[in-house]
């Protein structure tokens, strides 16, 4: 009833030190930023690799790989960030235990934590859209690198992932998309990325509204960005004469 | 590390009341989603602009934000909201708002589905049925809905699994469901990794049987 609505309120003082509410939804956006990128590097390499061994020859090599997709796709990304952080450190050797429960700082142990966790989370997301585009080449690409001469490993490298890539980066924007939402769960451990500053704004000034509106307006805006940017790359690289590069 | 995994038999019946509260979760969000999409979607594929428009928008505000940011400020808002409405200040509690931002959060995603599955019911279909005299309601209630439904049941089946796994996220405003009981409980006797494994293991063993089953589903409704 009594609600006290200030949209000015992030000009104001924390209370904290000389900052203002702003400040901290800036380094808020800072933490989302440095833990989806830093996911995002895992999530492609460790994706594209298991996407292409889903596509060998042979049985023990898309095996794993599909047991790894299956695994990391039907446990819940909670279940998984509190593995990472709760449990594993305690099965590392003694000194690499004592390193990330008292050498780094609290930070910076989440950080790896969260970093880890959707990386490989993601991984498995993108190896199904890198198996889908490898599968979706006609099988004539393949066989003609080999009556050339390609191995296998130039087959894939010159042949059928340059075009593959090309083929899977609308659905790799929307799995690039959902890391920077994903990213919000590292706030659950203590890491101070943008929800958790939003949160705290909204305790600390009692501006609940406003608080969480920013933040809304800020994810939103990262979105388009990250969309315009990816409809960027997609056009650069399109292959001339080939339908669009998407459809 | 040696684990211990003997003290989850004492433990079973307390994590039985945090599935159930999952699953109560899970169900009551997916019919309230599944009829927010609907309404969203016939919203979105009518003629009148203004409600075409506003699907639109609320599908993409949606989309663009995480979950759990819609949880944790429902957790905070929906309470107040609802003062303001009734006018009366007795608290709902924090399954209330859980399930409010469930059921606004996943609507915008089941849309996508339902507007996907009318589209593609040839327009054939609803000529007839207006050559018929039907209205536009019969016509979708009647002709045109459970056809689509049909078709799209099994991308359905594989939004409500994922929403079953990001039930989890509740956890961010204390409710005691399935993970949360586990947590709390391998605190409780000090044996948090044996829970935390326990619990993963049981949402592994749920979505992934329930994945196969509905791979299998797909394939029975393959025209």
């Amino acid at each position: 009833m009594n609600y006290h609505w200030d949209w000015g309120i992030f000009f104001k003082s924390t209370g904290v030190g000389s900052e203002i509410y702003l400040n901290w939804f800036v380094s808020g956006l800072g933490w989302t930023i440095a833990v989806a990128l830093a996911g995002w590097a895992i999530a492609l390499l460790l994706g594209s690799v298991l996407g292409v061994m889903r596509t060998l020859p042979g049985k023990l090599l898309p095996t794993i790989a599909t047991t790894y997709v299956e695994l990391f796709r039907n446990v819940p990304l909670l279940v998984q960030l509190f593995i990472w952080y709760f449990l594993v450190p305690d099965l590392l050797p003694t000194p690499l235990e004592m390193w990330f429960k008292q050498g780094i700082s609290p930070a910076a142990s989440a950080y790896l934590s969260v970093v880890v966790c959707l990386g490989l989370f993601t991984a498995a997301r993108v190896c199904e859209q890198v198996r889908t585009g490898i599968q979706a080449l006609p099988r004539g690409q393949n066989n003609a690198a080999l009556a050339m001469g390609f191995s296998t490993a130039q087959t894939y490298r010159f042949v059928l992932l340059p075009q593959a890539f090309r083929i899977i980066i609308p659905p790799l924007t929307s799995e690039f998309l959902n890391i920077f939402k994903n990213s919000s769960v590292a706030s659950l451990i203590g890491l101070m990325e943008l929800l958790a500053q939003t949160k705290q704004t909204a305790e600390f000034s009692a501006n609940i509204f406003e608080a969480f509106t920013l933040a809304t307006l800020i994810y939103f805006v990262l979105n388009m960005s990250l969309m315009g940017f990816m409809a960027w790359v997609e056009k650069r690289v399109r292959i001339p004469g080939m339908m669009g590069g998407s459809k | 590390m040696a684990l211990d995994f003997s003290q989850i038999i004492p433990a079973l019946p307390g994590l039985a009341d945090g599935m159930l509260l999952t699953l109560k979760l899970l169900v009551m969000a997916v019919g309230g989603g599944v009829v927010l999409g609907t309404l969203l979607a016939l919203a979105r594929l009518s003629d009148n602009l203004l409600l075409s428009r506003l699907a639109k928008w609320y599908v993409n505000y949606f989309r663009s934000i995480p979950l759990l940011l819609v949880i944790s400020w429902f957790y905070l808002v929906v309470p107040m909201v609802l003062s303001w409405i009734t006018g009366d200040l007795t608290p709902v509690g924090a399954f209330t708002s859980c399930l409010v931002a469930f059921v606004m959060f996943e609507a915008a995603y089941f849309s996508e589905i339902v507007r996907a599955g009318i589209q593609s019911i040839s327009r054939g279909q609803i000529n007839a049925a207006y050559a018929l005299g039907m209205t536009y309601s019969q016509a979708m209630r009647l002709v045109i809905l459970p056809q689509a439904f049909r078709k799209m049941m099994p991308l359905l089946l594989q939004q409500s699994i994922i929403l079953f796994q990001d039930t989890s996220l509740v956890y961010a405003v204390g409710l005691m469901d399935f993970l949360n009981t586990a947590r709390s409980k391998g605190d409780v006797v000090g044996l948090p990794h044996e829970f935390l494994l326990f619990a993963g293991a049981v949402y592994f063993v749920i979505s992934f049987g329930a994945s196969q089953w509905v791979k299998r589903l797909q394939k029975r409704f393959a025209v």
